[in-house]
C-alpha cells in the first residue's frame, strides 16, 4: 500500500465517521456502555479479591509444642515450617506472650488483675507456647495442617477449617462468577457493536459496490472501515475507563469521608494499581472489537 | 478485445438471462446492445465486468479468459474498463470533483496525476465550472457526464455504458452520444446498452439484437429492430 493510499485511507476513515455520525455515535455509545460495564464489574471483583486476600493472610494456624520441648528442637520446628512453600510467615508465640494475649482479649484491665490473682501469678498456659504461622494460600491450610502433625514435638496444631474452607468456596465462587459475568459481556459488546458497525456498512454498500467494480482492491475498500472501527474502538475504550476513573475515586473519597468505618474495614485497590491493567485491556477489547467487527462486516459487501 | 463463447447464465430462480450466446467485439469498436427489458443486456454487461459468472462458457476480456482469473487479479481487469452504470450511480455525499477522482484514488493513482487529469476530464464533459455541485444539485445529464467522467478519467481500453440515457430527455441524451462517440474515436471500445430506438437508427453503428437471452441479429451499421 502507498503511503497516499494509508493517508487517503486514514483521512476517508475519519470523513467516514462524520459523515455517519448517527452510525459512529451508536458504536462508541454501545462500546462505551459494554465496556463500563465491564470495568465496573473489573473494579468490584478487584477490590473483592484484595479483601479476600487481605482476610487470608490473617487466618493463622497454631502449632503448639509438647510439653518439656528444647529450645533447640523449637528453632528447628520453625526452620521447617518456614521451608513449606505455602507458609508467608512463621512467629513464635510464648507462654507468657500467649496469656497476656488471653486476658487482653477476654478481660478488662481489673478483671485480669483478679485472674492474674486467682492463679497467684502462675501462668495456667504454660505450656502453650506455638508458633503461628500465616499461609500465602488458604486452600493449602489442610496440606500444611498435615504436614505439622507429623513433626516431631508437635502437640497439636490448631486451625479453622470453617473459615479456610469459607473463604476457598467463596474465592472460587467470585472466580467463575468473574469469568462468567465478563464472557457474557464481551459477546454482548461483540455481537452489539458488529451489529452497529454493520448497519453503518449496510448503509455504505452501494459505494463499496461502486469501488469494487471500478478496480479497487479489498484492502483498499476495506482499509478506510478498519481506520474507523480502530477510532471507534479507541474512543469507545478510552471514555469508558476516563469516566470509570472518577467514579472510582469518588466512590472512594465519598465513602472514607461519610463513612470512616470503611477504612477500618476494607482496603481500596489503589486507582494506579487498578487502571494500569483496566485501560490496557479496556483498549485491547475495544480496538479489537472495532477491527473485527469491521473487517467481518465489510467482507460480507467484497464479495462483488 | 471482447469475446463470449456458447455463454448461459441462469440464475438461481430458474430463468435463463442469457442462452447460448457467441460475440466478439473489436478493439475500437462502437456497438449497440439492445433489446427490451428482461432480453439479457444487464446480464451482459454484468459478465463483462466479472460481477457474474456464466453457467456455461467462457468470457474473454483484453486477452483475459475470466474463468482462470483468481479473485486477486479482477481489480486489474477491471481498471481497464470504465463503465457508466444504469442510474448514474454517484457517491451523493461527494462533490463532482471528489466522485470523478474517486475512480483514479480506487486505483491508487498518485495525488499530483489526479490533480491534473480530474479537470482536464470535467472540461472534456463540459462540467469543468461545477466540480463543487454535489450531485443532488446537477441535472440528470450533468449527472450522466459525472458518471461518464469518472468511466473515463483513468483512460480504459473499453467503456461500458449500461442504459446511458435511460433517464435523460432527447437533447441531453445526444449530447451524452456525441461524448461516446468522442472517445470511441480516441480508440476506446464502446459497448453500450440501450433501448433508445432514435439514438440507435440515427448513429447507424453496429447494432447487436437480443430477445430472451439469446442473440436474434448482430448487424454492422444496424438500425433497431421493433418487438413482434
Amino acid at each position: 500500500m502507498k503511503i497516499s493510499t494509508i493517508t487517503y485511507s486514514f483521512i476517508q476513515g475519519v470523513k467516514n465517521i462524520r459523515r455517519n455520525l448517527i452510525f459512529s455515535l451508536a458504536s462508541v455509545g454501545t462500546m462505551v456502555a459494554c465496556l463500563f460495564l465491564f470495568g465496573l464489574f473489573y473494579m468490584v471483583v478487584a477490590n473483592f479479591q484484595a479483601a479476600v486476600k487481605n482476610v487470608e493472610s490473617n487466618v493463622t494456624v497454631s502449632v503448639f509444642f509438647e510439653e518439656g520441648i528444647v529450645q533447640d528442637q523449637i528453632y528447628q520446628i520453625g526452620e521447617a515450617l518456614k521451608a513449606r512453600e505455602e507458609v508467608a510467615g512463621v512467629e513464635f508465640i510464648s507462654a507468657k506472650q500467649a496469656w497476656e494475649t488471653f486476658k487482653a482479649e477476654n478481660y478488662d484491665e481489673i478483671d485480669s488483675d483478679i485472674l492474674s490473682a486467682a492463679f497467684n501469678g502462675d501462668n495456667p498456659l504454660a505450656n502453650s507456647a506455638s508458633y503461628e504461622v500465616t499461609l500465602n494460600d488458604v486452600s493449602k491450610q489442610a496440606d500444611f495442617v498435615e504436614f505439622a502433625k507429623g513433626i516431631n514435638g508437635i502437640r497439636s496444631v490448631k486451625s479453622s477449617e470453617e473459615v479456610a474452607s469459607g473463604l476457598i468456596s467463596l474465592n472460587s465462587l467470585v472466580g467463575y462468577m468473574s469469568i462468567a459475568i465478563i464472557l457474557i459481556l464481551l459477546f454482548v459488546a461483540v455481537f452489539l457493536i458488529s451489529n452497529t458497525i454493520t448497519i453503518g456498512i449496510t448503509v455504505r454498500r452501494e459505494e463499496i459496490a461502486i469501488m469494487k467494480l471500478i478496480g479497487a482492491t479489498d484492502l483498499f475498500v476495506r482499509a478506510p472501515f478498519m481506520v474507523e472501527g480502530v477510532i471507534i474502538g479507541l474512543v469507545g475504550s478510552l471514555l469508558p475507563v476516563i469516566i470509570l476513573r472518577y467514579v472510582y475515586v469518588s466512590v472512594i473519597d465519598f465513602l472514607c469521608n461519610k463513612f470512616p468505618i470503611t477504612n477500618v474495614l476494607l482496603t481500596f485497590v489503589p486507582e494506579h494499581e487498578i487502571f494500569a491493567r483496566l485501560t490496557p485491556i479496556c483498549v485491547i477489547v475495544g480496538v479489537g472489537i472495532g477491527l473485527f467487527g469491521s473487517s467481518i462486516t465489510t467482507r460480507k459487501h467484497l464479495r462483488v | 478485445m471482447l469475446k463470449l463463447e456458447n455463454v448461459t447464465v441462469t440464475y438461481p430462480t430458474g430463468i435463463t438471462a442469457l442462452d447460448n450466446v457467441n460475440l466478439n467485439i473489436e478493439k475500437g469498436e462502437f456497438v449497440f446492445i439492445v433489446g427490451s427489458s428482461g432480453s439479457g443486456k444487464t446480464t451482459l454487461i454484468k459478465l463483462l465486468l466479472k460481477e457474474l459468472n456464466p453457467t456455461e462458457g467462457t468470457v474473454t476480456v483484453c486477452d483475459t479468459d475470466y474463468s482462470k482469473l483468481k479473485r486477486r487479479n479482477i481489480p486489474k481487469i477491471r481498471r481497464k474498463i470504465g463503465v457508466v452504470f444504469q442510474n448514474f450511480r454517484l457517491l451523493k455525499d461527494r462533490n463532482v470533483y471528489e466522485n470523478v477522482a474517486f475512480a483514479l484514488r480506487v486505483i491508487e493513482t498518485p495525488a499530483r496525476f489526479i490533480r491534473r487529469q480530474v479537470p482536464s476530464m470535467l472540461t472534456l464533459v463540459g462540467l469543468a465550472d461545477k466540480y463543487k455541485s454535489f450531485p443532488r444539485e446537477l441535472s440528470g445529464g450533468e449527472q450522466q457526464r459525472v458518471a461518464l467522467a469518472r468511466a473515463l478519467v483513468n483512460n480504459p481500453e473499453i467503456l461500458l455504458a449500461d442504459e446511458p440515457t435511460g433517464n435523460l430527455d432527447p437533447k441531453n441524451s445526444m449530447e451524452i452520444m456525441t461524448l461516446l462517440e468522442d472517445v470511441n474515436k480516441r480508440g476506446t471500445t464502446v459497448v453500450v446498452v440501450t433501448h433508445n430506438k432514435e439514438i440507435v437508427n440515427l448513429l447507424r453503428k453496429r447494432v447487436v439484437t437480443l430477445r430472451h437471452g439469446k442473440i436474434i441479429s448482430d448487424e454492422k451499421k444496424g438500425g433497431y429492430l421493433d418487438e413482434e
